[in-house]
């Protein structure tokens, strides 16, 4: 699968074919912070991603064979010494890149997970893919976190590289699915702090109505800078401000008075 | 009724309380059994500090300020402190609810010289005081001290081993600490009945043959006897009676920390613990507030005066001491919370009462709060607990369904984790061993690395350019023996002349007659030692010499797994290190008092000092760079984040280290989380798992590097700032620069 052929916009044609089951490629596994979801997390962030977000703070993840190759035992392998401790503390979330891309492998580690720890989990995701998965798929995961850029589909376009309308299509799905979910919204100055954008979106995420768990704005860092320098692409945002608090709250005030929990 | 209610008239003292044990002899446990109130809902209750509290916190505080510049204060070098050597001091003796001193003035230190005099020459000379003559001449002609009598017995191998650090921080030239008095016994019973308590068990001795054990036993028995009513003429002094038993909430607190003010009178030890007393004090509280005598506020406020007191306990220390336990600690622990033996969580009014003084006298390193957590203590507790500490970094938690089968539910941590049985039990503190030294001693034949000193003799280096694992644990294994040889031997001498020269008469009169010792030894550098095996097994490790042949570099060729990363092929080694160095204790001849052997994994802040004196270990350290604290993975080798770290210090067994196993862990706010409410759910979570992982100890700290960085620059912005280190917290602007410097390398877990 050559990330680099996906032009169309069609995400159905994009990856369905041929994602492997029995094997994944995985970038690198977290163990310990609250920022992934509910409580602790561990994290797989899986290598491969068919955006190029202009701020992601982790391009190394796009090549999916920049990953390393793992099987399902190795992924519960990886998990088993943490069970008993995420039992208590939080649960199991598979990030990217994007997970999707590897939606076979990706569903076989839900279900494993599930199966064998009765873990809480995770899919931390933009969505763009979900038309590989059926909705059986979600059985095994207690909590979507879904990441929308922007509202606006040619601001979408120019930020991810990529169209907005599947992503929207996947938030409306859940809804039908009745999936909890918590929305992800990362705050860029000058690309992504309009207040009427913001808004436009606040009200598409309270249409969506209980689902909607909570909603995370995210202030855009400089963190990922030397990953950009060191895979050697040039890195637009370089030097980038990062959004100031006041305009933080302000754009959780947005979602806030739609009476979604913003934070 | 037994002998206590003789000497004392339940009617008024004890009227309302139940039980009946306690009654006929000394047991407070049994009291707190019978008598408390398990509390658990959550912290909403609370009261603020009163106008009174905070005037008083501020009156102290210009004068904290004044010492912060001096380092010391005020010092009486005028006379060798006792129980009653000084009359009544008082901040402001009309506003204190609660009172007594050291001395005659708030921090001003006393001096004790029968730990050392040198120690207390060179802490005044380096404070600028200056020796009162006859006591110089008392204790240079006349009276001889504990630090003397341990030099006329050590031998030339003891005395290379501390000189090079292999064997470091020995309480031999200061008071040892580390025994809890059970306080509480002067509230409940009075110093009347506990005399006669006290005299019967001598005379219990009359008919024994006087062996020699008999002898110094009842020798020690009169001391204590004496001590009872040198605390009974000290609270006189302030204008109490103790000789009888509290009759309200506010007499028990009085009389607790007065039977705790004169053991810090009396002693100026490592650690100077209080125990745990919040919930035997819950009990008075209940009482009056139930009879309409107390409300809320007023029962917060005598808590905040008692802590106050508490945060204000001084020593007159060296700058040398000061390096090893940075900060000016005394170890006031204080041990909250738990689970009865019976299945009810000790958890009272009172336990959140004193983790509130975190906010109604802001954040303070003393007392050293100690959570004994559960995954079964009350939801309310749990995350009032990581509140604070989210809010305050400014308490540790230790591990209640470890110890609680050990030391049953009436124990205390004494300094940083070392539980014993309040009253029935002390221990023989041992400092550590440095075993990354050790093995650097493997290596080289026993010649020291820095000085080139042969410091163990009898040894063959090994003379190969890479190390061989089978040939170097062979060889380490011998070294060890060694080690453990040499360093008991100093651990018998040092407590033998402890006990002859500077014996602990107040506290030791409020244990029982015949109790438990524990003989508690320790080592530094488990982290470098198991990741410099793990080097030498999984990579290729070469051998730099210098040109007398002296293995004084390394270099590694390839990759090894560290410890620190829950990965078993290093953190295999720690738990066989730590295993294998208690056996060796384990199997050392004779235990001064038949005590009992146990070990810890705790550096204090002394890994700073350990580092200092350890050369280039073939894990890749640099010769000076400091160790890990306690059980710590080395800083930033600990590469998978905050939850493999510490499911790798889980592994260390606590059956062979009985005396504690410390671990220390920084977390940024944002990764506990994104709101308080989320924080302290996180963290409270984070508390179970571990726990529940067989976790024994954690300190948390929650902050930002930034904030760290920002008070070095401003220390004057930050005077309340507590970081917890190894066992204890302290105020990070106390800290020398050295010491804040690894602070802050030392790894913070935040998520990119």
């Amino acid at each position: 699968m050559d990330i680099h052929n996906i032009k169309d916009g069609s995400p159905k044609a994009a990856a369905s074919h041929h994602t492997p089951f029995d094997h994944g490629f995985l970038h690198s596994v977290e163990s310990g912070a609250a920022v992934d979801g509910p409580g602790m997390r561990f994290v797989f962030f899986m290598a491969g991603c068919q955006f190029r977000c202009l701020y992601c703070h982790n391009p190394d993840t796009w090549k999916l064979h920049n990953g390393r190759r793992i099987t399902l035992d190795d992924v519960i392998a990886e998990i088993k010494p943490y069970a008993g401790f995420l039992k208590f503390a939080g649960g199991v979330t598979i990030s990217g890149g994007e997970p999707l891309m590897q939606a076979g492998f990706v569903g076989e580690m839900f279900r494993r997970i599930k199966q064998e720890f009765g873990l809480h989990t995770v899919l931390d995701t933009q969505g763009f893919l979900h038309g590989n998965v059926e909705d059986s798929f979600f059985d095994n995961v207690d909590l979507v976190m879904l990441d929308i850029k922007h509202f606006d589909p040619d601001t979408y376009k120019r930020l991810t590289a990529q169209p907005l309308q599947p992503t929207l299509d996947f938030a409306q799905r859940l809804k039908r699915l009745k999936k909890p979910m918590w929305l992800r919204y990362v705050l860029v100055p000058g690309w992504t702090d309009g207040a009427e954008d913001i808004a436009r979106l606040a009200d598409f995420a309270a249409d969506l109505g209980d689902i909607v768990k909570r909603v995370e704005v995210l202030p855009f860092h400089q963190m990922g800078t030397q990953k950009w320098e060191q895979l050697g692409i040039e890195y637009k945002l370089k030097n980038y401000p990062t959004p100031t608090p006041e305009s933080v709250a302000q754009a959780r005030t947005i979602f806030t008075d739609r009476g979604l929990m913003a934070v | 009724m037994g002998i206590l209610s003789e000497n004392i008239s339940p009617a008024d003292a004890w009227s309302g309380f139940k039980g009946e044990a306690w009654r006929e002899s000394v047991d407070v446990r049994d009291f707190i059994q019978a008598n408390y109130t398990p509390y658990s809902a959550d912290s909403t209750f609370l009261a603020g500090a009163t106008k009174r509290t905070l005037k008083l916190w501020e009156d102290l505080s210009v004068l904290l300020k004044a010492e912060r510049e001096k380092g010391v204060l005020d010092v009486s070098a005028n006379r060798a402190s006792t129980i009653t050597a000084h009359d009544a001091g008082y901040i402001d003796q009309n506003a204190e609810l609660i009172v007594g001193l050291q001395t005659d003035a708030p921090l001003k230190r006393a001096i004790m010289p029968n730990g050392g005099l040198r120690m207390v020459e060179n802490g005044l000379e380096a404070f600028g005081f200056e020796l009162d003559p006859s006591v110089k001449e008392v204790w240079t002609k006349y009276r001889k001290s504990h630090n003397q009598g341990i030099f006329d017995v050590y031998s030339p191998e003891i005395l290379a081993a501390r000189k090079s650090g292999v064997i470091t921080g020995l309480p031999d030239a200061y008071g040892r600490g580390r025994i809890i008095g059970d306080y509480r016994r002067v509230a409940l019973y009075g110093t009347d009945a506990l005399r006669a308590f006290r005299q019967k068990d001598f005379h219990a001795l009359d008919n024994e043959v006087f062996f020699a054990h008999v002898m110094r036993l009842r020798e020690e028995l009169s001391e204590q006897f004496r001590a009872l009513d040198e605390l009974r003429e000290m609270a006189a002094k302030y204008g109490y009676d103790i000789s009888k038993p509290a009759t309200n909430a506010r007499e028990a607190i009085q009389w607790t920390y007065f039977a705790y003010l004169a053991a810090v009178k009396e002693q100026n030890g490592a650690a100077m613990s209080l125990g745990r007393v919040s919930t035997f004090l819950d009990i008075y509280i209940q009482r009056d507030i139930d009879a309409g005598l107390l409300n809320e506020e007023q029962a917060q406020e005598l808590i905040d005066d008692m802590v106050i007191k508490l945060r204000i306990v001084r020593f007159l220390r060296t700058p040398e001491y000061d390096q090893l336990f940075s900060g000016d600690p005394t170890w006031v622990t204080e041990s909250i919370g738990g689970i009865g033996e019976d299945g009810r969580p000790l958890v009272t009014k009172s336990s959140f009462r004193f983790l509130h003084t975190l906010y109604n006298l802001g954040p303070a390193p003393e007392p050293n709060l100690t959570v004994l957590w559960s995954t079964k203590l009350p939801t309310g507790f749990k995350n009032f607990c990581a509140k604070v500490s989210a809010d305050t970094s400014a308490i540790q938690y230790e591990n209640d369904d470890l110890m609680r089968p050990k030391w049953g539910d009436d124990y205390g941590i004494a300094c940083c984790v070392s539980a014993m049985r309040i009253g029935k039990q002390m221990q023989f503190f041992g400092a550590r061993s440095n075993l990354a030294k050790a093995l650097l001693y493997a290596i080289n034949g026993g010649v020291d690395e820095k000085s080139g000193v042969a410091v163990a003799k009898g040894f063959e280096p090994i003379t190969g350019d890479v190390l061989v694992y089978d040939e170097v644990m062979a060889k380490f294994d011998k070294m060890m023996d060694w080690l453990a040889a040499t360093y008991v031997k100093a651990l018998n001498t040092v407590h033998y002349m402890h006990d002859k020269y500077a014996y602990e008469r107040i506290e030791m009169a409020l244990h029982d007659r015949d109790i438990l010792r524990t003989m508690a030894c320790g080592i530094a550098g488990l982290s470098v030692a198991a990741d410099s095996l793990s080097a030498i097994k999984h990579a290729k490790v070469h051998v730099i010499r210098n040109e007398a042949g002296l293995a004084v570099d390394y270099r590694i060729e390839g990759e090894y797994p560290a410890y620190g990363n829950n990965d078993n092929r290093a953190d295999d080694i720690a738990v066989w290190l730590t295993e294998t160095f208690m056996k060796k204790i384990a199997a050392q001849p004779y235990f001064y008092r038949d005590s009992m052997p146990t070990q810890s994994v705790l550096t204090i802040t002394s890994n700073v000092v350990y580092g200092k004196k350890t050369g280039n270990t073939p894990d890749g350290r640099r010769a000076g760079e400091p160790f890990a604290p306690g059980a710590n993975p080395m800083n930033g080798r600990d590469t998978k984040g905050f939850v493999a770290a510490g499911a790798s210090v889980a592994k260390i067994p606590y059956d062979s280290a009985l005396d504690g196993i410390s671990w220390t862990a920084s977390a940024t706010p944002d990764s506990l989380g994104k709101t308080d409410e989320e924080r302290a759910q996180n963290l409270a979570n984070c508390l179970d798992g571990y726990s529940a992982a067989g976790g024994f100890h954690v300190n948390v700290n929650v902050f930002n590097r930034d904030t760290l960085v920002d008070a070095m620059d401003h220390p004057e912005l930050y005077p309340q700032l507590t970081v917890r280190v190894s066992g204890y917290a302290v105020n990070f602007v106390k800290l020398t620069r050295e010491q804040q410097l690894d602070v802050i390398s030392r790894t913070f877990h935040a998520k990119m």
